[in-house]
């Protein structure tokens, strides 16, 4: 077949990663002992769909790994087997390793075969036992789990009861059927599977060669199927194919009737929603409610392998950030050209010129709407990051024994996809600090008079122009004690120095710092918190800790809505203006030459708050000439990144105001010290100042 | 190179100094006035800096200074001619400041003559060709050549000014 299936590849593996969160959220919803039917089938059409593009796209390991898990599914279904504790959890795993196949798949790397074959029997054997057990009904047992040999027990004493069965199968796919991703071999391959089949292909369509369509399908198949099944386990083989074939399924009476006598021939011209429902109601007898509801998805989009999202289509569209990102572009240079307008309205004068103003204040109020409408498309809700909090405690409360609770509130505040991408490992890494160092066992939480069960709390919410993420537990909070004599043993703290509380705080986020009495796996290893600060940092955040000995303590993490506007205080540097972004800097003042401090001759110090800081001249690392040399004369800007401070000499501040960002990189390159570059009100060029990297390359030339 | 002896293109020329230089027209986005740019630390003394043209930040070569030129001062008909050049990594626009255009002609792939090797004291590595128009001679650039050594890669190493 000359058709390209890769096109289709990426579609095929961002759906299927989406159907995995929706199964893994519905898993974790499931209740034990009593499953909703509703939340059972939507686990058990995201393993069909999966099952049914990786088998299209050639997949075969997922292919076979996900048959089997759907015919586990199946039993869960159809309420022959119970949902236990043990099998939650390996569906859960099995959700893992799907993903990990899928991953590999899309990677075009390696994956141990034995984790997915010790998986694979683990769900074999759960399907095995059920049938072991008493409550087994004789239902249809739909397909055959994987061809291993014990995996072929279980189907054996259904098919005593039912007996054998004939169906004519009439397969006419219209021309389109192999550009929508369908491969017939894999459905006459499917069917096989069923049953034993003959197969007689019709070629009366085929035109001359010179007439051909490679991507087009001209075959036919007439099919007669011998098996146990009934019509719609055969037409759900053909799920895909909807509306991409004509298809006829006749029963070949001979002998046993059903217990519901189906109509004799069924023709499926597909491709309407509700046209499909009514053939699917004729149809059905055993499983009308998943198949109907099945149908309903697809009539949206024809056989494409879009596994079904659970009824969450909120009528949204897909669009690659790169188009937005061009329209916030334009977006920006509309606000410059209009702020240039701006200016030069404001100096007009004469008869027209009030005109001329009111009309460009409706523009820049316009400009603005514009601006922020075009910032919220880029925004998605924190539920995105949130929504692997559920699982992650799970697992993670067993392995360590305790009983958490998770609290999730605010989860549908928005911000920017950059910074939700990059938020989630920090969060991650408190969220495990938290269950790890900070709830206690069960047996020490009721000793201290609180509920066994600890609570971890997950808060995002608005403030200011800036979003707040808190991560609160009710644990054993800080040892205040215990971190200052880890902090004087490693020589950050003097022997004699009593800091605040905040400062020794503040300790735990000095790198390689861990309190910790022994490493366990989750966390303890000292690598963590100096790597959330970073993070945060890079993203023009702050974090900080608030906590009471005993009762728990609280991380609260400060964010921009957006990286692609910053807050920035404009500084002069001789004829040179530059942005520093108002987050990084702590003070700004005035300094009297008695102040400043030489060390060896050269590095300049000057004593602020508690501590010595080095003077980083911004003329000389840049190579400006400057107004002034005087650190007197000037402005001393103490910055800080990285957890180091300096005092940045400028020769004065301008104002502040918010900018948007624009790479160097896209026309130049990377400079160091410099994150990026805005445009002003009067159309020229600012650059924005990276401080962490202006700190170490100050301090690398400083030491060159 | 050679695609049809007698295939024709269009080569805006300019003047630097005494000299007259082309490029092929299709790279050329604009050509504006001077204006002034904004500096930008560690880069060589040619790259002057960077402009905003219509919302994006590009940089701006003098080429006198780039190809060693007794450096002149900035004019009213001072010119930035603004290119868009194919990279490896991807599409990037730069300006070169220049003397003055001067035209727009016609040239054929004939035309073209090697660049002689001058030895060491000139450097004729941007130069794609020559080519003769009326009395002129006209060294047709390599543009390619000029952004991919040029304003991509190329660090100077760091100097501390002393301030």
């Amino acid at each position: 077949m000359a058709l390209d299936l890769e096109q289709f590849h990426e579609a095929f593996f961002e759906e299927a990663f989406e159907a995995l969160d929706t199964m893994e959220s519905a898993l974790l919803k499931l209740n034990i002992g009593n499953p909703e039917p509703e939340l059972v089938n939507t686990i058990f059409r995201v393993a069909h769909s999966i099952k049914g593009g990786s088998a299209t796209f050639g997949f075969t390991e997922v292919a076979s790994f996900t048959h089997t898990l759907e015919t586990l599914l199946d039993e869960l279904r159809g309420g022959r087997m119970q949902v236990t504790r043990g099998l939650s959890d390996l569906l859960l795993k099995s959700v893992d390793v799907m993903r990990e196949m899928l991953r590999s798949v899309q990677h075009k790397t390696p994956i141990d075969p034995q984790r997915v074959a010790d998986l694979q029997f683990d769900l074999e054997l759960a399907i095995l036992q059920k049938n072991q057990a008493p409550a087994a009904a004789p239902e249809l047992p739909d397909v055959a789990p994987a061809p291993t040999p014990d995996a072929a027990l279980p189907t054996m004493p259904a098919t005593a009861i039912l007996g054998q069965r004939r169906w004519q199968i009439g397969f006419r796919p219209y021309p389109q059927l192999l550009l929508r991703g369908n491969d017939p071999l894999r459905l006459l391959r499917e069917l096989h599977e069923l049953g034993s089949l003959e197969v007689e292909v019709d070629i009366s369509g085929l035109p001359a060669l010179s007439e051909m369509n490679t991507e087009d399908c001209y075959l036919a198949w007439n099919l007669v199927l011998t098996s146990e099944v009934t019509r719609d386990v055969i037409a759900q083989v053909f799920d895909w194919a909807e509306g991409d074939c004509k298809l006829e399924i006749v029963e070949i009476k001979s002998g046993l009737a059903e217990r519901t006598a189906p109509p004799s021939a069924v023709v499926v011209p597909i491709g309407i929603a509700s046209a499909h429902e009514a053939q699917i109601e004729v149809a059905t007898t055993a499983t009308l409610e998943p198949a109907a509801e099945q149908g309903r998805s697809q009539g949206a989009s024809p056989a494409t392998p879009s596994p079904a999202q659970g009824g969450s289509d909120s009528g949204s569209i897909r669009v690659s950030t790169e188009k937005i990102d061009e329209i916030m572009n334009t977006v920006g240079e509309i606000v410059i050209t209009q702020s240039m307008l701006s200016q030069l309205g404001s100096s007009m004068e004469g008869p027209l010129a009030e005109q001329l103003r009111s009309g460009l204040a409706q523009l820049e109020r316009n400009v603005r709407e514009l601006q922020e409408g075009v910032m919220r498309v880029r925004m998605l809700p924190i539920s995105f990051v949130f929504s692997r909090f559920p699982r992650m405690v799970r697992d993670l409360s067993h392995r360590l024994g305790k009983e958490i609770e998770l609290k999730l509130t605010g989860d549908t505040t928005e911000l920017d996809k950059t910074v939700l991408e990059k938020i989630g490992d920090p969060l991650v890494h408190l969220v495990r600090n938290s269950i790890d160092h900070g709830i206690e066992k069960p047996d020490i939480r009721r000793a201290a008079g609180k509920a066994a069960a600890g609570t971890v709390h997950l808060d995002a919410y608005h403030k200011g122009g800036n979003i707040t993420v808190e991560v609160r537990d009710d644990g054993a909070g800080l040892d205040r004690d215990r971190i200052l004599a880890k902090a004087r043993e490693r020589g950050l703290v003097g022997a004699t120095e009593v800091p605040d509380d905040t400062a020794i705080y503040d300790l735990i986020f000095a790198a390689g710092f861990s309190t910790a009495e022994k490493t366990t796996d989750v966390s303890g290893r000292g690598v963590g918190l100096d790597v959330v600060r970073r993070n945060v940092q890079e993203l023009g955040g702050t974090i900080e800790i608030r906590t009471e000995r005993g009762k728990g303590s609280c991380f609260t993490i400060t964010l921009p809505l957006t990286l692609a506007i910053v807050d920035g205080q404009s500084v002069a540097v001789g004829s040179e203006t530059y942005i520093v972004p108002l987050t990084t800097i702590i003070e700004s003042m005035q300094l009297k030459p008695s102040m400043v401090n030489r060390i060896a001759g050269r590095g300049e110090v000057f004593l602020f708050r508690d501590g010595y800081v080095p003077v980083v001249r911004l003329h000389q690392v840049f190579g400006v000439k400057p107004r002034t040399h005087e650190l007197h004369e000037g402005l001393l800007m103490i910055v800080e990144g990285e957890g180091r401070r300096v005092g940045l000499f400028v020769d004065d501040l301008l104002g502040q105001q918010q900018v948007v960002i624009k790479s160097l990189e896209t026309n130049y390159r990377r400079v160091e010290g410099v994150s990026g570059a805005t445009i002003l009100g009067d159309g020229s060029v600012a650059l924005i100042l990276d401080v962490p990297g202006l700190i170490r390359f100050a301090a690398e030339r400083l030491a060159a | 190179m050679m695609e049809g002896a007698n295939r024709t293109k269009q080569v805006l020329t300019f003047i630097l100094g005494m000299e007259t230089y082309g490029v092929d027209i299709l790279l050329v986005q604009e050509i504006r006035g001077w204006s002034q740019v904004t500096r930008i630390p560690q880069t060589p003394p040619h790259v002057l800096g960077v402009l905003n043209l219509r919302g994006s930040i590009v940089p701006i070569v003098d080429l006198r200074m780039r190809f060693r030129l007794e450096r002149a001062e900035y004019t009213a008909v001072t010119v930035i001619i603004v290119l868009s050049v194919e990279t490896s990594s991807g599409r990037r626009d730069l300006g070169v400041v220049v003397d003055g255009v001067s035209d727009v002609i016609d040239i054929k792939a004939v035309d073209l003559k090697p660049a002689p090797d001058l030895g060491s004291q000139v450097s004729t590595e941007f130069i794609q060709g020559l080519m003769t128009v009326g009395e002129n001679m006209v060294m047709l650039l390599d543009i390619d050549r000029l952004v991919g050594g040029d304003i991509g890669d190329v660090v100077m190493p760091p100097k501390v000014a002393n301030g």
